[in-house]
């Protein structure tokens, strides 16, 4: 369960760096350009910001600031003041990723909810009162993963596919189970 | 989750769910490798690639595509690190305005993002439109007032309580390795040290989404470590692909540079201060052919960033720097001023840190990480949500704090009194008064400059993604602000003294405040990792130009001095010692006058050395050593009494080979002679088989006679990342000597305990 997820992620991620690279260098939404244009306080005027679609060649004040709040002669004045910026962004790139991330996220949480809450529950059901039984390192140890012992000693028996996904996944837990121990109990990695 | 097979195996699909076997030539977790054995596989592998290639066609371009396979490599590094940062600093960018308000057009958008197609924006308040709402716009409709400070203060502190608590519940229940930053776990494992799962596809997810989560929650730390973290993780799992590199462990560490100077590169958007910074911080071997791999991988990861474009206008980072007013001569006093902030700010910051991060380690405080994370996030929340300069991101305030204030900022920073008249334009505004916003400015700055400083301590080494960077820069950037306003006040009020005459007159822009805070920062982060070349070199290309590369340099030189002056080690080799790792540093300079005999084991007084001999001992007898003593290896002798070395044999090699022999070879008993010649000895009759083990035996141990000085013999150890050497005196064998031992007798050598070196 543990392998055939790391290769779901593994699929997403390069699915996503696909769609990613293929956005980056796609068309824009026409509301994903504009010429931005910051006018500051001049004489009784006060300052404006003004925003346009236009491409970059007619990204200035002249094509911009629209309708121009000075007459005639002061309009040079004005606009050597102004700063205008030609910006773009991809609209869509910030939606996919957003979406994607969250959806990441929200699968992590499920499983970890499930690993946590949900399966104990269920092996407790699943196997009864024999499972009581602890060996000495997993006395008081109330993390998750806590009977991947028992469950790895069963299933070394049978080998077909389901049974080695869920041996994968046993062995994943107890990886992951030694590394907590270091870093979290035993000090000894990552002080 | 390193492999021992290749993935590109012609076995059964499913064979990726079996457990790998382990065979000879592979290491144990938490040992360190063997650099010769490593160098001479690949010399192997290749003379004998060369030599098939010469045969067919076909193998030629199977030659061809295994010198190829490291440009390819690179590449897909590259590639994926640059995707991976720009979907961090995306998601950072969004989740960081969560805290405060929605987009109620497309919930996608940050604050910035959603604004900026509104044509309702004001010069005054250019961040405000009505699509994007506070949470007390949405939850009372009510936008000022008391009841609308206290919910959205509230509503603050909830949003970065729950990243927070996900961020550590996902790293202690997924991947417990994803925590802390990250460079100094992969300095060692550069150094040859092995620690399995460190660089795997879990720690690579985990900390990729955990990093988002807190850097959004608004803790004083950084992305950038993680970053490095991130990349070398992307660099396993490519390397794993290859067989080049997924069967040689020095071959992939040579990936693992590069793919850190990715990391660097992406972070910001500086690719040869990411080069520089893998050849001077990270890296331990750093042959030339990996320099040029490195730069590759680090200007497609830079060009992929540029692609996806997180920030707009195409700019990597989000506190680039574009203005380029010239600095004078008279200012490298306070640009020097700062280095020695700096330098003082890193000294304190080490020690205290490490003191923190010790009593985390051996108190109760350790026993209680995700209440310890809640309780930091919580502090800093509440402390900093009313000062609008900690309020948000640490990179949005770096940002604002590097800028040049022309006439069109708003903020309180630039509140400068205006003179109605001035005709001149936007980036040769002269010196100007400060109006009252920037006295207010400066005892925020004041405050959040406390706050910072006494917050980072305690939040870099918890039990979450932790990077360092920007905090530091964040630190030296508001001293150097303070400091720049100070000296531009100084120069408009006073342009009369003699320090300013000559250089600056009434009406021209003499001081920037922002270059200040640049050397600020480049000081302070100097200061914590005495970081040198790499550091100029990032911050020159920050700012796009080499104006400013004399001042920051006088900072960096500054602060590098003024911090070694009180302690040799930088952040990272403090928290090397302090795990104990078996990292012999190459700054390090060992000047003592003892000798070999001194650090060898055994000393006087102790047992005699265990060795094997070359055809005396028995199946048994070898099990019943390596059962009784633990060592990793054993010296191989003539025999016991003329001591004589023919070589060197590893103990997890002697494990697995009996075992072996006593699975699958007939007649293999306990009594069988173990032999390691090229002929079997001569037997009586009626003996169990013999057991030959020749091929574990390692022909040329690195030897040194007892004389040897340990000058000589740490240098021996470095540089060609030995494990162990023999000791001998007129070719007989007088001891060993360890990595352990001889990193043990120099923290001896400098008053440190050498108990606290805990690794082989």
């Amino acid at each position: 369960m543990a392998a055939r997820r790391g290769g779901w992620v593994r699929i997403c991620s390069l699915l996503a760096v696909a769609v990613l690279a293929g956005l980056g260098a796609e068309a824009k939404n026409s509301e994903d350009v504009r010429c931005k244009c910051i006018c500051p306080p001049y004489k009784d005027h006060s300052g404006h910001i003004y925003n346009k679609n236009v491409s970059q060649k007619d990204c200035d004040c002249l094509h911009v600031v629209e309708p121009m709040p000075v007459p005639g002669p002061d309009v040079e004045a004005y606009c050597l003041r102004c700063e205008c910026k030609y910006e773009e962004r991809s609209s869509v790139t910030i939606k996919v990723t957003i979406i994607i991330y969250l959806s990441i996220l929200g699968l992590l949480l499920l499983y970890m909810v499930y690993l946590t809450l949900v399966e104990p529950i269920l092996k407790r059901r699943l196997f009864g009162h024999s499972q009581l039984i602890q060996s000495d390192e997993d006395i008081g140890d109330h993390q998750p993963f806590a009977n991947a012992h028992d469950v790895l000693a069963r299933s070394r028996s049978r080998a077909n596919v389901l049974n080695k996904v869920e041996y994968a996944q046993q062995r994943w837990k107890l990886q992951v189970q030694e590394q907590r121990k270091s870093v979290f109990d035993r000090h000894v990695v990552l002080s | 989750m390193v492999n021992a097979g290749d993935m590109n195996g012609s076995g059964n699909l499913m064979d990726f769910l079996d457990e790998p076997f382990p065979d000879v030539g592979t290491y144990e977790d938490f040992h360190t490798i063997d650099w010769l054995r490593e160098k001479s596989r690949d010399t192997d592998r290749h003379r004998k690639i060369t030599s098939k290639s010469k045969e067919s066609i076909w193998e030629f371009i199977k030659s061809l595509l295994d010198a190829w396979s490291g440009w390819v490599v690179m590449l897909l590094i590259g590639l994926l690190a640059g995707t991976l940062a720009g979907v961090i600093d995306l998601a950072v960018d969004w989740m960081t305005d969560l805290k405060e308000g929605v987009c109620l057009s497309a919930f996608w958008y940050s604050h910035e993002q959603c604004c900026w197609t509104s044509n309702e924006t004001t010069f005054d308040d250019r961040d405000k439109c009505p699509q994007w709402q506070k949470w007390s716009e949405l939850l009372v409709s009510q936008s000022e007032g008391a009841s609308a400070y206290i919910l959205n203060y509230f509503l603050y502190i909830i949003w970065a309580l729950c990243f927070a608590f996900l961020a550590v519940s996902l790293v202690r229940v997924f991947a417990p390795y994803a925590c802390g930053s990250g460079i100094p776990e992969i300095k060692t494992i550069l150094s040859g040290f092995i620690i399995r799962g460190y660089l795997g596809k879990w720690t690579l997810l985990i900390k990729t989404v955990t990093l988002v989560l807190v850097v959004s929650s608004g803790l004083s730390l950084g992305k950038e470590g993680p970053l490095v973290h991130v990349a070398c993780c992307c660099g396993n799992f490519f390397s794993s692909l290859f067989s080049k590199y997924s069967k040689n462990e020095g071959k992939r560490r040579e990936v693992l540079s590069a793919a850190a100077a990715a990391g660097v590169s992406v972070a910001f958007g500086a690719p040869i201060g990411g080069v520089l910074f893998s050849l001077e911080e990270v890296s331990y071997y750093f042959p030339l052919k990996t320099l040029w791999r490195s730069f590759f991988a680090a200007l497609v990861a830079a060009f992929t960033l540029r692609s996806i474009n997180p920030f707009g206008n195409s700019r990597l980072v989000l506190f680039y720097v574009e203005y380029h007013t010239p600095w004078y001569m008279a200012e490298l006093f306070p640009f020097i001023l700062l280095g020695v902030f700096g330098g003082l700010w890193g000294t304190l910051f080490i020690r205290c840190n490490i003191a923190w991060c010790r009593r985390r380690k051996t108190t109760r405080l350790g026993k209680y990480p995700v209440l310890e994370v809640i309780v930091i996030t919580a502090i800093t929340a509440i402390i900093a949500y009313p000062n609008p300069y900690t309020r948000r991101s640490t990179s949005e305030l770096i940002s604002e704090l590097f800028n040049d204030c022309g006439a069109l900022e708003s903020s309180q920073l630039c509140d400068y009194i205006n003179d109605p008249n001035m005709t001149r334009p936007v980036d040769d505004i002269p010196d100007r008064p400060a109006g009252p916003g920037v006295y207010t400015a400066m005892w925020q700055l004041a405050l959040a400059l406390v706050f910072k400083i006494v917050i980072t301590i305690f939040t870099f080494g918890m039990k979450i993604p932790s990077g360092l960077f920007i905090p530091s820069m964040a630190v030296g950037a508001m001293a150097g602000r303070m400091v720049g306003i100070g000296v531009e006040q100084l120069a408009y009020h006073h342009h009369d003294w003699i320090i300013f005459r000559n250089w600056c007159r009434p009406g021209a822009d003499c001081v920037t405040p922002g270059l200040y805070a640049m050397v600020g920062a480049a000081a302070c982060l100097g200061g914590v990792t005495r970081m040198t070349v790499s550091l100029v070199v990032i911050m020159f290309e920050l700012t796009g130009g080499l104006e400013y590369i004399v001042p920051l340099m006088a900072a960096a030189v500054t602060s590098k001095w003024v911090a070694d002056a009180f302690g040799k080690e930088g952040i990272y080799e403090a928290h090397i010692h302090l795990n104990g790792y078996p990292f012999l540093d190459v700054k390090d300079e060992f000047t003592h006058r003892t000798l070999a005999t001194d650090v060898m084991r055994p000393r006087r007084g102790e047992a005699p050395l265990s060795v094997l001999t070359q055809d005396s001992m028995t199946v048994e007898d070898v099990e019943t050593l390596i059962k009784e003593t633990d060592y990793n290896g054993f010296p191989v002798v003539v025999s016991k009494d003329s001591e004589r070395l023919i070589g060197f044999a590893q103990r997890r090699e002697l494990i697995l080979a009996i075992k072996n022999a006593r699975q699958r070879q007939d007649g293999v008993v306990s009594n069988s002679i173990v032999y390691f010649t090229e002929d079997p000895p001569e037997l009586p009759p009626n003996s169990p088989h013999p057991l030959k083990l020749r091929r574990i035996l390692n022909l040329s141990p690195f030897t040194v006679t007892d004389h040897t000085p340990m000058e000589t013999v740490v240098d021996i150890f470095r540089k060609l990342g030995l494990r162990q050497c023999l000791v001998t005196r007129s070719g007989r064998l007088l001891g060993i000597i360890t990595k352990k031992d001889v990193l043990r007798h120099m923290a001896q050598m400098a008053n440190q305990d050498p108990e606290s070196i805990m690794f082989n």
